[in-house]
């Protein structure tokens, strides 16, 4: 027999494996709850006619449970599927629980407003974009810090920049750098031409096939460029830029040995008037150059 | 009956010894006892030293000889015995297949026809635009202030809250060259995003050791000169086209006068970033007191340029997390290369 006064009797004062004390209050953790707070109206265990929103997948389900049900526990929650339309759903809740008292009836409609509330947040917030957090095993970033320690040391950057700011310089990429006392640094690159060029045909074979330190500066590019132009611009017979080739000509065979090597010129037409093009702004703004070159032949 | 079988068996066998007359009689072993077997640790610890000892002994020796013929062969003038190369894990890295030649002609092929092409010449100026991820604090901002020193002919805009590809969308529409997003994470930056447009690669790097310029001790101040840039080290394939990539966010054309600049250098694909700015100087030796005039072009010059580097400007390492066709879509995008923690089983393969 259902009495629900007993029920909740001894619910309430010894024990409800359903009830959550927290600071502010008496909590039910049982699914078919209305509200969530542990109450005598709100109890699912203790009243025998009761009725709830749940929710399963997005869609919302009313659970109702009668006592004419009460001696068969399987078959005791009746659902009833909810439309997504709330108003519709109002309307379905109100046909079924036409004659039940009113206080339920508002609790469940509540419920309902509350639950299609979420509803809407949940979709509206999955279809944003979120950052994903994602961990990385500490193994890992402990190696990888490790590894980046001696690579570091291995790389030697600083020498390697300086050894390569001096190359360009002496490959006559600056123009017009001048922090240098001019007579002085005009006989060191002389000195460093001369030794080079004795040492030029060793090194053509080596240096076209480097492949450890690829290279890739435009504005070295740029400047070696004009050397491969000299031929190019003679087969194409671009009149107006040879004079000026002929300047920057002395050194080619030293230059073209590290010029072939990023640049074989197969497809070329695009790239030489690309370079024509620099060539000649080149030119323009340094005229010592040539002067300058004249002097040391 | 088992034991006596054996006896004669083993008679025999010394028998047939000396009836076949073999020659060499295997001298008796002299069992070899690993000092690790050793079980009192007093006696294998000195044993340890002593091996351990003698090992230097030896080298000690080698070295010796070493330097004794290399003196001597200079002495007489002849060359010096070959200097032995030592092993490093750039000279015996894996090979790969992808390392760009010289002589590829695909490989100028596709880089005529990638997305970097159109402001690698010069046919469009880079314009870069950096903002953050969503919470940005602490070291995020002062990183950011010193990108913009860094590369010329960057802005930054602040987050907000949007969408990676409405901000991607947006500066297409204001026609910038590429966006740089920094992400913080534990309040340092984290990663670096770099997104070309129009359509370019997604490139994500994990960003590391970061010192920002206050930080480092002399530092000097850069100008807004364009930068020269020194790419290193950059030889496969997919190292060629991140070089290209970060080509892309410096304009062109230099300014030499300024002195300054930009370094990445792959090392075991590790990309170090370093900015400097420099002076030629040129430097003397102090062997014999000639005067500057002097010409002495045999063996040692007494001259040297050098090049003397000022480092300013932050100093940080990246390294390619994934690099992605297309802007930024982790979701539908295609990846081109995505590293896995499969990579990193051998100690002796890079990528870049």
């Amino acid at each position: 027999m259902q009495n629900d006064d007993v029920i909740w009797d001894v619910i309430r004062h010894h024990h409800c494996s359903y009830m959550a004390k927290i600071q502010t209050g008496n909590f039910c953790r049982n699914p078919y709850n209305v509200t969530g707070i542990c109450n005598r109206s709100s109890c699912p265990l203790a009243n025998s006619r009761y009725a709830t929103i749940r929710d399963h997948d997005g869609i919302f389900y009313l659970y109702m449970k009668t006592i004419e049900r009460a001696h068969m526990p399987n078959k005791l929650w009746e659902r009833v599927k909810l439309p997504k339309n709330y108003m519709k759903a109002l309307e379905i809740i109100d046909k079924h629980l036409e004659y039940w008292p009113k206080l339920l009836v508002r609790k469940i409609k509540q419920r309902l407003t509350k639950m299609t509330q979420y509803r809407i947040r949940m979709v509206k917030l999955s279809k944003k974009v979120r950052e994903k957090i994602m961990t990385v095993p500490r193994k890992e970033v402990k190696r990888e810090s490790r590894r980046e320690e001696k690579a570091l040391r291995a790389a030697q950057i600083e020498n390697v920049i300086e050894k390569e700011l001096l190359e360009r310089l002496n490959k006559g990429v600056y123009p017009d750098i001048c922090n240098y006392d001019e007579e002085i640094f005009n006989k060191l690159l002389d000195k460093n031409k001369e030794e080079e060029q004795e040492e030029e045909e060793e090194e053509e074979a080596e240096v076209e096939y480097v492949e450890g330190d690829y290279e890739l500066e435009e504005e070295e590019e740029l400047e070696e460029d004009i050397e491969d132009m000299g031929d190019f611009l003679k087969a194409n017979n671009f009149e107006d830029i040879e004079g000026d080739e002929d300047d920057l000509e002395e050194q080619p065979a030293k230059k073209k040995a590290y010029v072939s090597y990023p640049l074989k010129q197969d497809d070329g037409t695009e790239k030489v008037r690309r370079k024509g093009k620099k060539v000649v702004v080149e030119v323009e703004r340094d005229e010592d150059m040539g002067n300058r070159q004249h002097n040391v032949m | 009956m088992a034991k006596e079988k054996k006896r004669k068996a083993a008679e025999e066998a010394v028998d047939g010894d000396d009836y076949i007359e073999r020659e060499d009689k295997k001298p008796k072993k002299q069992k070899l006892i690993l000092a690790s077997q050793i079980k009192n640790k007093e006696k294998r610890s000195a044993v340890y030293a002593k091996l351990k000892h003698e090992k230097r002994v030896e080298k000690r020796k080698k070295i010796k000889a070493r330097d004794a013929a290399s003196k001597q062969a200079l002495e007489l003038g002849e060359e010096p015995p070959e200097k032995m190369v030592p092993r490093t894990i750039e000279n015996t890295r894996e090979l790969d297949e992808t390392v760009c030649r010289p002589d590829d002609e695909e490989l100028f092929a596709g880089n005529d026809a990638d997305e970097f092409s159109a402001v690698l010449k010069q046919q469009t100026a880079p314009k870069v635009l950096i903002t953050t991820c969503r919470f940005n604090s602490s070291r995020g901002p002062a990183f950011i202030k010193e990108l913009l020193s860094v590369i010329p002919n960057a802005q930054y805009y602040k987050r907000g809250t949007y969408e990676l590809k409405k901000i991607v969308e947006y500066a297409k529409n204001k026609e910038f060259t590429s966006i740089i997003v920094v992400h913080t994470n534990r309040r340092e930056p984290d990663a670096l995003l770099l997104i070309g447009l129009p359509d370019g690669p997604t490139a994500h790097f994990r960003l590391s050791n970061l010192v920002l310029r206050k930080d480092i001790k002399n530092h000097g101040n850069p100008t807004s000169h364009e930068p020269e840039l020194v790419l290193n080290n950059f030889t496969t394939r997919l190292g060629h086209r991140v070089g290209r990539m970060i080509q892309s966010l410096f304009p062109q054309v230099p300014n030499f006068r300024g002195r300054r600049v930009v370094t990445f250098h792959n090392q075991r694909d590790f990309i170090f970033f370093r900015h400097h700015r420099y002076v030629f100087e040129v430097k003397e030796k102090k062997e014999g007191l000639k005067d500057k005039k002097s010409k002495a072009s045999q063996g040692k010059t007494e001259k040297k340029a050098i090049a003397r580097l000022q480092e300013c400007g932050p100093r940080f390492t990246l390294k390619l997390v994934s690099l992605q066709h297309g802007t930024f879509d982790t979701k539908g995008g295609e990846f081109e290369w995505v590293h896995k923690a499969d990579m990193d089983t051998s100690r002796r393969r890079f990528f870049i």
